[in-house]
């Protein structure tokens, strides 16, 4: 079946496309704003841009399980929660000088965020392997109810732990520490976030271009021709999970260093979708579009937010339009359709 | 005798009340092409299915070069050499042919749990994957995405995906079907070129298609095989001309 098509090669991409110059000007507007803020002595500001970026991680890190390997979870609180009560038990056994545990091996608190992001990623890794091996073995509706039940189940075992504050959730009286640097300080923890945002990227970015990504993306295509190809697509979309939810883990400690809190509600099923909204807002599978996502969502809540309680009836409307005009979200409508070669 | 290189051993599938596949055996020897005919409803989709490892047989046994198969997965299959086009081409077709036989390629290298290389500027990937798609004949066409593709060349690309995982049999599912007659002539010529390396089963309507190809034909209906044997005796058999032939006329 010689054929002789003459059909001209698909076009070389510009250097630099549009999307990459809105992805650009997003991340300089991200960090310029808080550095001025802070300039002027403004930290509240300084703060709403670290929360911006902390939901901007929690997104990307769901992106890369919705916009990449086509799970989509409605249960990424549990991660984001886990992350976030991991940090709160180390802080509060590091700061009453107690174990965690004294059986089989002493395991004390610590106030070191950078165990604390390690320990906090691993055990969201591990709740992701275990979730994930249940519910990837159903697909649409259940699957979004799987994982929904699943974080319910932990958002209830939290709330009945009395030992970390049950329904009160608890305090973090002093953030926990990094080597060299003043996290207490607004801008310096703006700055770590906005690093570990870059770093979020990079990652999601590196692994959807690998030939890891290349089976999990086609795992979200069509999951016959991944198995047709010779690639088991349970362990492809398995680890694509435990990677997702490893990401909204460290967002999640984030979250609470910034709060000075956790409570049961960073795991309830509201944050789940929020952490949706980010992605579905800014355009699934866009990189950079949890960014969007998560300042739109943080502002309207904010301004609107002060000017009305009902603020959530714009989000419902701006959501509403994005799903039926804009299936690409906001970078869609900016930048245009996404490109793959 | 030379060893069949796939062989279905008393296959039965029921659902329900409807028995799909009833005791079904067959075999497929290197440089052959075994064509299964039947009529609609004939099971042929269903026996597919089982041979490609997407439907459990109630009983029965696949093996594909000696080796018992029955419980291995589709994925599975594929890797120890069962390649396979369908009737509905199915592709990643939001991307590129070349990326869709990338897969392949890297699936037939080994483990695709590699997180840091990047795919699309590993030149020896891409360069394996184009030479495929030059072996189908479209290589003019490798950059394209499947989307964009007529059914013709998505038919192609299957089969460079296929080949990539350097196959020892090719189950093609109606590979004829939307193609038109130049397509049909294209690709019935490319099947007798690599009929040698690589034996091929073939599900067709075509009948031009398989009366010229094929070494072997089976017919099925009602889920049984009626009746096996050469082109001749398919088409001097008065039970095939009843039960299949009669009802294209």
């Amino acid at each position: 079946m010689q054929r002789t098509d003459t059909a001209p090669k698909s076009i070389n991409m510009p250097k630099l496309s549009r999307e990459t110059v809105v992805n650009i000007a997003v991340m300089a507007i991200l960090l310029a704003l808080p550095l001025w803020a802070s300039s002027i002595g403004e930290d509240y500001y300084v703060n709403l841009a670290s929360l911006i970026t902390i939901f901007a991680i929690a997104g990307v890190g769901l992106n890369f399980a919705i916009g990449q390997g086509g799970m989509v979870s409605f249960g990424h609180a549990a991660f984001f929660g886990i992350g976030g009560y991991t940090t709160g038990i180390a802080a509060f056994h590091s700061f009453e000088e107690t174990l965690f545990m004294a059986i089989p091996f002493a395991i004390s608190g610590t106030n070191q965020m950078l165990i604390i992001w390690i320990v906090a990623m691993v055990i969201c890794g591990i709740a992701a392997l275990a979730i994930g091996a249940i519910s990837l073995r159903t697909e649409g509706v259940y699957f979004i109810m799987i994982t929904l039940a699943f974080a319910q189940m932990i958002y209830y075992f939290a709330i009945s732990w009395p030992t970390y504050g049950g329904e009160d959730g608890l305090s973090i009286y002093l953030r926990n520490e990094l080597p060299m640097v003043d996290a207490e300080s607004a801008l310096t923890f703006f700055l770590v976030c906005f690093i570990l945002l870059l770093g979020a990227i990079f990652v999601s970015a590196r692994l959807s271009g690998s030939r890891f990504g290349a089976a999990l993306g086609t795992a979200r295509m069509n999951e016959t021709r991944l198995a047709t190809s010779g690639i088991d697509p349970f362990p492809i979309k398995l680890t694509g999970f435990v990677i997702s939810a490893m990401i909204t883990g460290l967002a999640g400690a984030l979250f609470a260093e910034l709060n000075g809190f956790v409570g049961p509600s960073m795991l309830s099923w509201h944050r789940s979708g929020e952490i949706m909204v980010f992605v579905i807002l800014g355009g699934v599978g866009r990189l950079y579009g949890p960014v969007i996502g998560a300042a739109l969502f943080v502002l309207l809540e904010t301004y609107i937010g002060e000017w009305t309680q009902h603020w959530q009836l714009l989000l419902g409307l701006a959501l509403l339009g994005v799903v039926l005009f804009a299936r690409g979200g906001v970078m869609g409508m900016i930048a245009g359709r996404a490109r793959h070669d | 005798m030379t060893k069949p290189v796939l062989e279905v051993k008393g296959l039965h599938k029921s659902f329900g009340a409807l028995q799909a596949t009833k005791n079904v055996s067959l075999d497929l020897k290197p440089n052959e092409i075994h064509a299964l005919i039947g009529p609609n409803g004939a099971g042929k989709s269903t026996l597919i299915g089982q041979i490609a490892g997407w439907i459990t047989p109630d009983s029965g046994s696949i093996y594909l070069d000696g080796e018992d198969v029955t419980s291995e997965t589709v994925a599975s299959r594929s890797r120890k050499g069962l390649g396979r086009s369908f009737q509905v081409s199915s592709l990643a077709m939001e991307v590129s042919a070349r990326r869709n036989v990338m897969l392949s390629v890297q699936a037939s290298q080994g483990s695709s749990f590699r997180f840091w290389k990047q795919t699309k500027s590993d030149e020896e990937l891409r360069e394996t994957a184009g030479n495929w798609l030059r072996k189908v004949g479209l290589g003019s066409r490798e950059d394209i995405a499947v989307s964009e593709l007529s059914h013709g060349e998505r038919r192609q690309v299957e089969v460079a995906c296929a080949l990539a995982l350097k196959p020892k049999a090719l189950l093609l599912d109606e590979p004829m079907a939307g193609l038109g007659p130049t397509g049909s002539i294209q690709l019935t010529e490319f099947l007798e070129e690599i009929r040698p390396e690589i034996p091929i089963l073939l599900i067709e309507h075509d009948m031009d298609a398989v009366f010229r190809l094929a070494d072997r034909i089976t017919v099925l209906v009602g889920g049984a095989a009626i009746l096996s044997g050469s082109v001749d005796e398919i088409r001097a058999s008065a039970l095939v001309r009843e039960a299949y032939l009669g009802e294209e006329a």
